[in-house]
C-alpha cells in the first residue's frame, strides 16, 4: 500500500492517543464530510473537520447563467428544505429588480416556506433520535414528510429538489388538491408532533444523552456566526423573520423560542417549538388567503414580463408572449446594475445571497451565505473533552447538511 | 434613538477621516471602502465602539475585478449590529500581485473558514491566519478558480464529442452543420454583418 493511504507520522507508534477517521462516508455522519478525531480512550482530545467532498462550484456556474437557471442550483444547497432556498433566491432577484409581489403571493410563499421548515426540523430532530438509539420516532414522522413532499408535488411537480416558484411568484396557482393536502397536514400533524414529543422530550434516556452534550455559550455562538435554531438554543433571539421581515412576515403572529445552554437538548427543544410555530403560521396564512375573493384569489404572480414566463397558451397565440418567452429562455435580458444582499431565515439559520450585478445577463458575482458552513467550524470546540458518542449526536443536532456546506 | 446610516457614516469619518471612500447605500445598506492596511482597524472600531456595536459577522467573501488595475481583488465584509438591527457592508481591495490582507480571525471565529474559502477561490493571502489552506477544493490545485481569468466553458464549443449531451454529435439541437460549422459557430462568423 502506498504512503498516501496509511500515514504514520513521526512518533505515532509510541503515542497514547488514537486517531479515528469519522467519515467521509461513515453512516453516522449523514453526509459526506470527515472528522479526524484524536481520542484518549473514548474521550475526544481534538477534532479536525474536512469539508469539500461534494463541492460543485455553484458560485462559478452562476456567473454564466440567467437568473431562472440559478434556482435549481439553490435547491442543492440545503436539500432538506429546498423551497426555502428557492424562495430566498427569488426574493433576492426581486429586490434587485425592484419587483413588488402581491400579498397573496407572499402568503402562499409563507405556507411553502413553513412547510419546508417543518420538514427540515422533522428530519433533524428525528435523526437526533436515531443517533441516540431511538429509531421509532424517525420512521413515525417520515410519513408526514412524505405528505409535505406531496404538497410540493401538487404545486411544482417535484419533491426533493423542488425548483419551486418563479421570480415574481409561482408557476401556477395552488390547485384544490394542494389545499386539501395542506389542510390534511394541518389536521393530522399536531397529534403526530405531540406524540413525537411524548416519545422524546421527557424521555429519561434521551435527556441524559443530550443534556450537556455539545453546549455553547451565547457569546461564543455569536462569535462563531451561529444563526437559526442553533443560535436560539444558546439564548439569542435572533430570527431574520422578525429582524428583517420579508414576504409579509410582519403580518403574522408568532414567537421565537429560545434555549439557555445551547446543548443538544436545547437545540432539540427549539426545533420542536419552531415546528409548532410554523404550524400556526401556516394556519394564519390559510386564513389570510380566504380574504381574497373572485379575481384576487387567482393572483399567483406579480406582473414582471421580463422575468416571469408567460403561459404556454399565450406563447403559441400571442406575439408579445412569444417574444418574452424567447428572451427569458435564451437569457437575453439585461439586469439593472447594483449589489444586493438579501437573507431569509432558512431551516439552519440565515441563508444569505450576496449578488453583484454589472448590468449584464448573469450575475457578476454571487455568493451564498450558507449557515452550515459557518457554524460547522465550532464543531471542534463543541466536542472538546466530550465522549465519542456525544460527537455523533452533536453532529446530528447541529443539522449539518453536506450540500449546504460545500456549495 | 436608533442607529442610522448617517450616524455610522459620521462616526466613521470622524475616526478615519478621508481614508474611507466610496460611501453608498445600495438598497439601503451602507457600503464603503477602506484601504487594505486599515481593515482590522475599521473592524475593531466598528466592534468596540459603544454606539456602533457591529459584533456579528454575517458574511465574508471575495470578489475579482480584473479591470480595476492595482485593486483587482476585494474582500467584502457584511457586518450586523444585532441590537439596533443595522447591517453594513465594507470592502477592501488589494493588488493581485501582492494579495495580502490582515485576517479577521482574532476578532471573529467565524472568519476562519470564510477566509479559507476566500483564499481557496481568489488566492487572497490573509496575514496571521492560523490555518490558511484550501477548504473546498483539493489541496493540489494550483490556481484560484473563481478569478475571472478562468471563464466557464463556452457552451457552444464543438470540439468535444459528447453526443449524449447534445453537442458535437450528429443529431441534436444547435449541432447541425452549416457551411461554417455548427449554427453557433456560423453565428459567430457572421458577427459584425448587418442583419437585414
Amino acid at each position: 500500500m502506498s504512503e498516501q493511504h496509511i500515514r504514520l507520522p513521526e512518533g505515532s507508534i509510541e503515542k497514547t492517543t488514537t486517531t479515528l477517521n469519522l467519515g467521509p462516508t461513515h453512516p453516522a455522519t449523514h453526509g459526506v464530510f470527515q472528522n479526524i478525531l484524536e481520542l484518549d480512550g473514548e474521550r475526544i482530545v481534538s477534532a479536525d473537520q474536512t469539508v469539500g467532498y461534494i463541492h460543485r462550484a455553484f458560485e462559478k456556474i452562476a456567473e454564466r447563467r440567467p437568473l431562472y437557471q440559478i434556482t435549481p442550483l439553490t435547491d442543492r444547497l440545503n436539500y432538506c428544505s429546498a423551497p426555502l432556498n428557492n424562495m430566498g433566491w427569488h426574493m433576492t432577484c426581486e429586490k434587485l429588480l425592484g419587483v413588488k409581489t402581491p400579498k397573496r403571493v407572499d402568503y402562499l410563499r409563507v405556507i411553502i416556506m413553513e412547510l419546508a421548515r417543518i420538514s427540515d426540523h422533522l428530519i433533524c430532530n428525528s435523526i437526533v433520535g436515531v443517533d441516540s438509539g431511538a429509531y421509532t420516532g424517525f420512521l413515525y414522522v417520515m410519513q408526514y414528510r412524505e405528505l409535505i413532499y406531496e404538497i410540493y408535488e401538487e404545486i411544482c411537480g417535484s419533491r426533493l429538489t423542488t425548483n419551486i416558484g418563479r421570480i415574481g411568484g409561482f408557476e401556477r396557482n395552488f390547485n384544490d388538491i394542494a389545499f386539501q393536502k395542506i389542510n390534511k397536514f394541518l389536521d393530522e400533524y399536531p397529534a403526530v408532533l405531540k406524540e413525537f414529543e411524548n416519545l422524546f422530550t421527557r424521555n429519561r434516556i434521551f435527556m441524559e444523552r443530550t443534556i450537556g452534550a455539545g453546549p455553547i455559550s451565547a457569546d461564543r455562538a455569536l462569535n462563531y456566526g451561529f444563526t437559526g435554531p442553533n443560535l436560539r438554543a444558546a439564548g439569542v433571539d435572533y430570527d431574520v423573520r422578525i429582524q428583517n421581515p420579508y414576504s409579509s412576515y410582519e403580518d403574522f403572529e408568532f414567537t421565537i423560542p429560545v434555549g439557555t445552554t445551547g446543548d443538544c437538548y436545547d437545540r432539540f427543544l427549539v426545533r420542536n417549538e419552531e415546528m409548532w410555530q410554523s404550524l400556526s403560521l401556516i394556519k394564519q396564512a390559510m386564513q389570510k388567503l380566504e380574504q381574497f375573493k373572485g379575481a384576487e384569489a387567482e393572483i399567483y404572480h406579480a406582473d414582471v414580463p421580463e422575468y416571469y414566463l408567460p403561459k404556454k397558451k399565450d406563447v403559441y397565440t400571442k406575439m408579445e408572449a412569444l417574444i418574452w418567452h424567447f428572451k427569458i429562455i435564451m437569457g437575453e435580458i439585461d439586469m439593472p446594475k447594483g449589489e444586493v444582499y438579501h437573507s431569509i431565515e432558512g431551516a439552519n439559520g440565515e441563508v444569505g445571497y450576496y449578488f453583484i450585478s454589472d448590468g449584464g445577463r448573469a450575475p457578476y458575482r454571487l455568493h451564498f451565505r450558507r449557515p452550515c458552513f459557518i457554524y460547522y467550524q465550532a464543531y471542534s470546540e463543541l466536542t472538546k473533552d466530550a465522549m465519542l458518542s456525544d460527537a455523533i449526536i452533536v453532529m446530528s443536532s447541529l443539522n449539518l447538511i453536506a450540500g449546504e456546506m460545500d456549495a | 434613538m436608533s442607529l442610522t446610516n448617517d450616524i455610522i457614516k459620521t462616526k466613521l469619518i470622524e475616526k478615519f477621516g478621508d481614508q474611507l471612500t466610496g460611501f453608498e447605500e445600495p438598497y439601503g445598506m451602507l457600503t464603503f471602502e477602506a484601504p487594505k492596511e486599515l481593515n482590522l482597524k475599521v473592524l475593531n472600531f466598528l466592534f468596540d465602539d459603544e454606539v456602533l456595536k457591529f459584533r456579528f459577522m454575517t458574511d465574508l467573501c471575495g470578489v475579482h475585478f480584473p479591470d480595476n488595475k492595482g485593486k483587482e481583488l476585494g474582500v467584502v465584509y457584511h457586518l450586523h449590529n444585532l441590537v439596533d438591527n443595522v447591517r453594513i457592508r465594507f470592502k477592501v481591495f488589494t493588488d493581485i500581485n501582492t494579495p495580502d490582507i490582515f485576517t479577521a480571525t482574532g476578532l471573529f471565529s467565524s472568519a476562519n473558514w470564510q477566509e479559507r474559502e476566500t483564499y481557496d477561490f481568489y488566492g487572497i493571502n490573509f496575514i496571521g491566519h492560523p490555518n490558511l489552506k484550501r477548504i473546498l477544493n483539493v489541496d493540489e490545485m494550483d490556481y484560484f478558480p473563481l478569478r475571472k481569468e478562468y471563464p466557464l466553458e463556452d457552451q457552444s464549443r464543438t470540439d468535444k464529442d459528447d453526443e449524449m449531451f447534445g453537442r458535437g454529435g450528429t443529431i441534436g439541437f444547435g449541432t447541425e452543420k452549416t457551411q461554417h460549422g455548427t449554427i453557433a459557430e456560423s453565428e459567430k462568423h457572421n458577427e459584425g454583418q448587418e442583419i437585414v
